[in-house]
């Protein structure tokens, strides 16, 4: 007995001191920031061996609302503006948060789709899907419909919006949802069609898209804050910057 | 040497688990008691998700009574090849994630799936509808209403009912006046589980019936949307449902008692 406290007090000194040895960065970005954070996360960590960096990806209204209620993030990549400022309001940040990529909203079709262009949107029975409302995905959507109706119509938004079967909850579960042949059309960003088989996207309008802003924040309360300050560093640099263009995203202006 | 542990000693080792299990509830009602929710009711997506609920839960109890009822008959009474296999089978809902039941159910309803797609041809679309969220309930729920009264057809001695039958009843009203009286708390128990787990049905749900207010955002899926939009609007659907599942069981333990 006494043998075993010795061994599991001996492997519990040596997990404490690696804990204390590797710093964590906790960074929560947007979903349509996937993969392109992944690979970020991993160029930093060969760069920096001593810290690791931990990655939580859902819709920006859902880690903005984590935050607020108290969840560790060191970092905040969000995909709007508004769900930034929730948690600016909060005065939860180290730093005013700054823009560090832009995107562009497309419609994901399966690839073998007779949908050909933006306005085919409104046929009949079509089966379209968007992110949630209060996500950043369906927000922006939301706006392309309005500059729509300035465009085409409100009878076209009308016809268009009759054809929604479903607002989900992240802008990769609206993808998901084209990728599985469960829906006809979703309206996603550019970059979440990249990673995905079976589908292709049709261009969105130039004179419709809003503005896409991703803005990035360092938060108070970090357990390593060079580390949190270096990783916010390394996204914002040219490297960062190239590596977030090789996944699609533009510059922020 | 004493026959019983003391109280105090199970009440302090239990305290834990209990408090754990209490005290999330209580901290929702706490904070869900504020004359404020009461608008946050008013809510056109918090009446459109309750009246959906409220109506999809229905289809899919009654489905599940009407159907569930025979299978469990069948499974109690007959012995067939295979029977071991299929009683797997039909609990697997129960055990599985919700999430893998709703990618499951889209695979088989979605536009292209393994029925969607020749329902699709002849005009019929399952996934995204009401229809789907019905579907979703009776595959996560219903097994709790068959396994209720598989276990209470079994334990209704058979020769009750052939004691009827040596009196002149017909089959059908032996298993009406005799069987089914019998089989009434599990009747109730199996309605309560089921409805219960309808109601909370989220994850397979979101995915094979999406959520769009008034046609499949049930209440379970408005929490989750609200959560981020309208907090007050998710405490007081979180209360409602809180609050009709604690009556409920209470409603169930009365009954069960005085059976």
């Amino acid at each position: 007995m006494t043998r075993f406290l010795r061994w599991a007090l001996a492997t519990l000194l040596a997990a404490a001191l690696t804990a204390a040895a590797a710093q964590t960065v906790t960074v929560f970005a947007a979903s349509s920031l996937t993969d392109a954070f992944t690979a970020l996360a991993h160029s930093f960590e060969a760069a920096n061996p001593s810290v690791h960096v931990v990655l939580d990806f859902a819709a920006s209204s859902t880690l903005a609302t984590q935050i607020l209620q108290g969840a560790p993030a060191d970092v905040f990549a969000s995909a709007n503006e508004v769900q930034m400022q929730r948690v600016t309001e909060a005065g939860l940040q180290t730093g005013p948060p700054t823009p560090f990529a832009g995107n562009r909203l497309v419609v994901l079709v399966p690839a073998g789709s007779g949908l050909r262009a933006f306005r085919d949107l409104a046929r009949p029975g079509l089966l379209l899907v968007l992110a949630a409302q209060q996500v950043p995905a369906g927000r922006y959507a939301d706006l392309m419909f309005d500059a729509a109706a300035r465009a085409y119509g409100a009878d076209f938004v009308q016809k268009v919006r009759s054809n929604i079967v479903s607002r989900e909850p992240n802008v990769r579960q609206t993808a998901a949802k084209v990728a599985l042949g469960a829906a006809d059309a979703a309206i996603v960003y550019a970059t979440d069609a990249d990673g995905l088989s079976g589908v292709r996207s049709i261009g969105v309008p130039a004179s419709l898209q809003p503005t896409i802003l991703y803005p990035l924040v360092t938060l108070k309360g970090a357990a390593a804050p060079a580390a949190v300050r270096a990783f916010r560093d390394f996204v914002l640099s040219p490297a960062g910057r190239t590596a977030l263009a090789g996944f699609g995203f533009t510059a922020p202006p | 040497m004493r026959a019983r542990l003391s109280p105090g000693l199970l009440v302090g080792s239990g305290l834990v688990l209990m408090l754990l299990l209490v005290l999330p509830t209580l901290a929702l009602l706490l904070r869900s008691a504020r004359p404020a929710l009461g608008s946050a009711l008013l809510d056109p997506t918090v009446t459109a998700a309750l009246r959906l609920s409220l109506t999809t839960t229905a289809v899919s109890l009654l489905a599940t009574v009407v159907f569930g009822t025979p299978v469990a008959y069948l499974l109690a009474r007959y012995a067939f090849r295979g029977k071991v296999v299929l009683e797997a089978l039909l609990d697997l809902p129960l055990v599985l994630p919700p999430v893998v039941a709703g990618l499951a159910l889209l695979l088989l309803v979605g536009r292209r799936g393994l029925l969607g797609a020749p329902l699709a041809a002849i005009g019929v679309h399952v996934a995204f509808t009401s229809t789907a969220v019905v579907l979703a309930q009776l595959f996560v729920a219903s097994p709790l209403y068959i396994r209720s009264m598989k276990a209470a057809f079994r334990s209704t001695p058979r020769s009750l009912e052939a004691a009827a039958i040596t009196l002149h009843a017909t089959r059908l009203r032996a298993f009406r006046r005799v069987t089914l009286p019998l089989t009434l708390p599990a009747f109730v128990e199996g309605c309560v589980l089921t409805w219960t787990r309808a109601l909370g049905e989220f994850g397979a749900t979101i995915v094979v019936a999406g959520s769009l207010a008034g046609r499949t955002q049930t209440m379970p899926l408005a929490i989750y949307a609200e959560l981020e939009r309208n907090l007050d609007a998710a405490l007081a659907m979180g209360a409602i449902l809180t609050l009709a599942a604690f009556g409920l069981l209470l409603l169930f333990r009365r009954l069960t008692r005085s059976a």
